[in-house]
């Protein structure tokens, strides 16, 4: 082993961050992009399902809250693309494999938004697994990553709150709405829980990436986690959880779940989900429809800005 | 990286007296859509007083390879410090 590779894994080792210029095997590299590039597309194209009800949030406090999550997301996408373009590749390859298909998101924003109550159940659950995953992330062994969850979880837990608040109104409002809330908790419960991503023993990445320290805690801890917290919410809002099999263990202190339906996760995956052409063709749309922006800034730029001249 | 597009590190201000920070990068294709584009991403909720861009590539670093080498005049300079220095204990205020 050379001396750049023992100083690496004794930074590992004694729990301290991996920087941007220092030395890193190029595998931890390539992870780590594939991560945080994941990571970044989930969260711009993750806008998608809730900009789908912005024009027919059913008030103007609703509509603000729900347009100020967004540009959350937004942020918490740049922010990311920030901390990949740290690991030496450029914004517009990241773009460029998401349009090719080479990167992906998380699976969970293929599913349509089809009511006002997948507005309460998106924040409350999917957010709400999101941020079960980032809090662990915090303590990723690459700084910039691991500053930038920081500063994520410090604006999710709002997102996860305005979608518990628009579910209690609809829990406990008429019986149509109740009824809302009951559909939107079935169609996301599951893929909720996969957002965690396969069972440990089938996780491809996994284990490298918990011997970097790139993750922190496995899958099905994280998600096991995740369902002890949430069950006692649904019984809080007098909601069914949608399966039967869903009981608490004595002997293990947790949730039991039924098995999930991995054949429709991986189907989801590999791109045959409800949404994914939507999703992709939406982003490669704004993205061409905005190219004479990006122009007309350019032109601007060379005109006025004289730190522009130098390029 | 497309034409005219730009990197910056954006350092924050959170209130006077306290040092600037760094914060992340921003994209823009000039000064001022930069110093906008800071604004709208890192301080959405009044974290800053004042925001710096600075374009990425002014940025010029310390070498990282030989860091000890480049550190190292400081290291056997005990009498920088404080501690370096005998003072009888009856003397006080110093
Ligand atoms: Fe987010
Ligand atoms: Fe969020």
């Amino acid at each position: 082993m050379d001396k750049h590779e023992v100083a690496f894994n004794d930074l590992i080792a004694q729990d301290l961050k991996i920087e941007p210029r220092d030395w890193m095997p190029e595998k931890y590299r390539k992870n780590l992009i594939r991560q945080v590039s994941q990571h970044a597309h989930s969260e711009i194209i993750g806008m998608q399902p809730e900009g789908n009800w912005l024009l027919r949030a059913p008030s103007l406090r609703a509509k603000q809250v729900l347009l100020a999550k967004i540009q959350d997301e937004a942020g918490h996408g740049l922010y990311l693309y920030s901390v990949a373009e740290t690991l030496g590749i450029s914004r517009q390859e990241l773009v460029q494999q998401l349009h090719e298909g080479k990167a992906k998101y998380s699976s969970i924003f293929n599913y349509p938004t089809l009511t006002w109550a997948d507005m309460g159940a998106v924040g409350w659950l999917v957010d709400g697994a999101a941020i079960v995953n980032q809090v662990s992330l915090q303590r990723t062994s690459y700084g910039p990553y691991a500053r930038s969850m920081v500063r994520i979880c410090k604006e999710e837990s709002f997102h996860q709150r305005q979608g518990f608040e628009i579910m209690v109104q609809m829990a406990k409002g008429t019986p149509e709405q109740k009824e809302m809330a009951q559909d939107a908790l079935n169609r996301f419960w599951e893929p909720s829980l996969m957002m965690f991503g396969p069972h440990d023993a089938d996780s491809a990445h996994s284990s490298q990436s918990m011997k970097w320290k790139i993750k922190r805690e496995s899958n099905d801890y994280l998600r096991q986690k995740f369902i002890d917290r949430t069950v006692p919410q649904i019984e809080f809002l007098g909601l069914t959880v949608p399966d039967a099999n869903c009981k608490w263990n004595e002997e293990t202190g947790h949730y039991d779940h039924s098995p999930f339906n991995w054949d429709e996760f991986w189907n989801v995956v590999e791109g045959n989900g409800p949404c994914n052409a939507e999703r992709l063709e939406h982003h490669k749309k704004a993205q061409s429809d905005n190219a004479w922006v990006r122009e007309a800034a350019y032109a601007y730029a060379q005109k006025t800005d004289i730190s522009a001249v130098a390029q | 990286m497309e034409k005219g597009d730009k990197v910056w590190e954006v350092f924050i201000q959170k209130k006077a007296g306290l040092a600037f920070k760094h914060v992340g990068n921003v994209h823009g294709y000039d000064k001022k859509m930069a110093i906008q584009n800071a604004r709208d991403l890192y301080t959405r909720r009044g974290e800053g007083r004042e925001i710096w861009v600075v374009p990425a590539e002014a940025i010029v670093s310390s070498p990282l390879e030989q860091a000890d080498a480049f550190f190292d005049p400081s290291e056997d300079k005990v009498y920088r410090h404080p501690t370096f220095y005998e003072i009888p204990d009856e003397v006080k205020f110093i």
